[in-house]
């Protein structure tokens, strides 16, 4: 039952926005706020072109790579600051500094660095993801009491252990509810980054449409992206309900 | 069981010697113990009462060589104590189980970090003596207060360690579920090997399971009086009157620290 609810809650609100989709296309007219119907159809025909996959397909790579990159650079870091103190205390200026930079400004020198191709969009996007998912590892990886590290090691825990057996569980759901929210972040800036210097992936596929004043093609292409946050968003969910077992239970 | 203050004494399990611990201050050392001195015996236990912030619990994580000591020296068997080791389990009043793991994985913790195989009879053993059959793949926040208890224990026993450290573990939890659970405990006391330090508030609990009751003073911080505790191990002992003597005699002597 609790795994359908969801399920039910998305379609439920998917009628809802078309139905109130509709509306507003007759209130504001057609070219303005395309039928949606028509979008849907346009999609449909869509599904079929190599070409609108492979838009698809390199914008999911992208952001893929941006939260693995991410991931792999902040949690280690995360979990590693929030177990020492000395640390933390050494480097906490540096994340508060670093943290509150809207780092989409940078995007200019990203991109001088790293060049217009998939390496500077990635660095980006990176770089995003790995600001808020490190401050909430770290602070997940804080709360740990004193009781369970003695606990741990007057079992005969090691350092490793310490890691592997509590800063690790314990900082996991932080680290998915940070996922969660990255992904929002994540997709806004695929979508930022694709509208510029490119001819391949959604974002660019969304402002070509505008710029041909194919609304269509471009709700289709909005439609997809949404897609992608959403479906990234609902695997964390399912990850973390996996993994994280004892929050639910 | 026995009556278990009859037990032959053997040899010295445990040695705690001059013992004293300072914790660095704003402008000089905190002392918290001083010239502590105590020693415990193969199946013996001991219960440590003494006024709060007089060290009771510092002078436990010292022994479980969780914290270094500022003087002295702590042996076991005869070899100092210089880090954790196998030989003393741990169980504190709260927090100590995984919240994360279940029943089953937090029993089996330490063997599996030691990577040791423990034989499924003494686990049944355990579990049954300590009434935590059923609830293996439970986690412990679906437990009451007294099941996490007999949890933890389960999970420090089954290592089979020589002394058992116990700090206020049963101090979060009512009354007759506090009871049960020192009954439960002289009985698991009954049927092993192993000794157990006490650290406890309350003046009923030390006397139920300490063969000795060791009062930490407050200033000095010191050992302030052991007291003898023939009457240990007997289950009815709560409604005996030596039970009530000595409890008298320890409530004015930690009255007279406060």
């Amino acid at each position: 039952m609790k795994k359908r609810q969801p399920l039910i809650t998305y379609l439920v609100t998917i009628i809802l926005i078309y139905a109130l989709w509709y509306v507003l296309s007759l209130l504001l007219g057609s070219n303005l706020l395309p039928d949606p119907f028509l979008v849907l159809r346009q999609g449909i025909s869509e599904l079929d072109k190599v070409l609108f996959w492979s838009h698809v397909g390199l914008s999911l790579y992208r952001i893929l790579a941006g939260l693995f990159f991410g991931f792999i650079l902040a949690v280690p870091i995360g979990l590693f600051l929030g177990s020492n103190e000395r640390f933390d205390r050494l480097f906490a200026p540096l994340i508060y500094l670093g943290y509150p930079i809207p780092k989409i400004v940078l995007m200019p020198i990203i991109f001088v660095l790293f060049g217009l191709g998939d390496i500077g969009k990635i660095f980006l996007i990176t770089m995003i993801i790995f600001f808020q998912l490190l401050i909430t590892t770290r602070d997940s990886a804080r709360k740990i009491s004193k009781e369970v590290i003695y606990s741990l090691q007057s079992l005969g825990g090691n350092r490793w252990h310490f890691y592997r057996h509590v800063v690790w569980p314990i900082s996991l759901p932080g680290i998915f509810t940070s996922l969660r929210i990255g992904t929002g972040t994540a997709v806004a800036v695929l979508f930022f980054v694709e509208s510029i210097a490119t001819r391949k992936g959604l974002g660019f596929y969304i402002i070509d449409a505008w710029g041909r004043a194919d609304y269509p093609t471009m709700f289709v292409g909005i439609i997809a992206l949404s897609c992608i946050g959403i479906i990234l968003y609902e695997v964390f969910d399912l990850l973390e309900r996996k993994l994280c077992r004892w929050k639910n239970a | 069981m026995g009556n278990l203050s009859q037990r032959v004494m053997s040899n010295n399990l445990l040695c705690v010697e001059s013992l004293s611990k300072y914790f660095h201050g704003l402008n000089e050392p905190k002392r918290v113990l001083e010239d502590v001195n105590f020693t415990l015996s193969s199946w013996d236990s001991l219960a440590i009462m003494g006024p709060s912030g007089c060290g009771k619990t510092t002078l436990l994580l010292i022994i479980a060589g969780l914290l270094p000591s500022s003087g002295g020296l702590i042996k076991i068997d005869g070899e100092p104590i210089d880090g954790p080791t196998r030989k003393i389990g741990l169980v504190l009043q709260e927090y100590g189980l995984f919240p994360w793991k279940t029943v089953g994985a937090n029993i089996l913790l330490g063997a599996n970090l030691q990577k040791l195989k423990i034989p499924e009879k003494r686990l049944s053993e355990f579990k049954s003596v300590l009434g935590i059959e059923d609830l293996d793949h439970l986690y412990p926040h679906q437990l009451s207060g007294g099941q996490r208890q007999r949890v933890a224990l389960a999970r420090a026993l089954i290592l089979r360690p020589a002394l058992l450290l116990l700090d206020e573990p049963f101090a979060a939890i009512d009354a007759i579920t506090r009871e049960r659970l020192q009954d439960r405990l002289l009985a698991v006391f009954g049927q092993r090997q192993f000794s157990f330090i006490i650290v406890t508030h309350n003046i009923e609990e030390a006397i139920f399971l300490g063969k000795r009751i060791l009062v930490l003073d407050n200033r000095a911080s010191g050992v302030k009086t052991v007291l003898e505790n023939p009457g240990v191990g007997d289950l009815h002992y709560r409604t005996k009157p030596s039970f009530f003597e000595l409890s008298t005699k320890l409530r004015s002597i930690l009255e007279e620290l406060d």
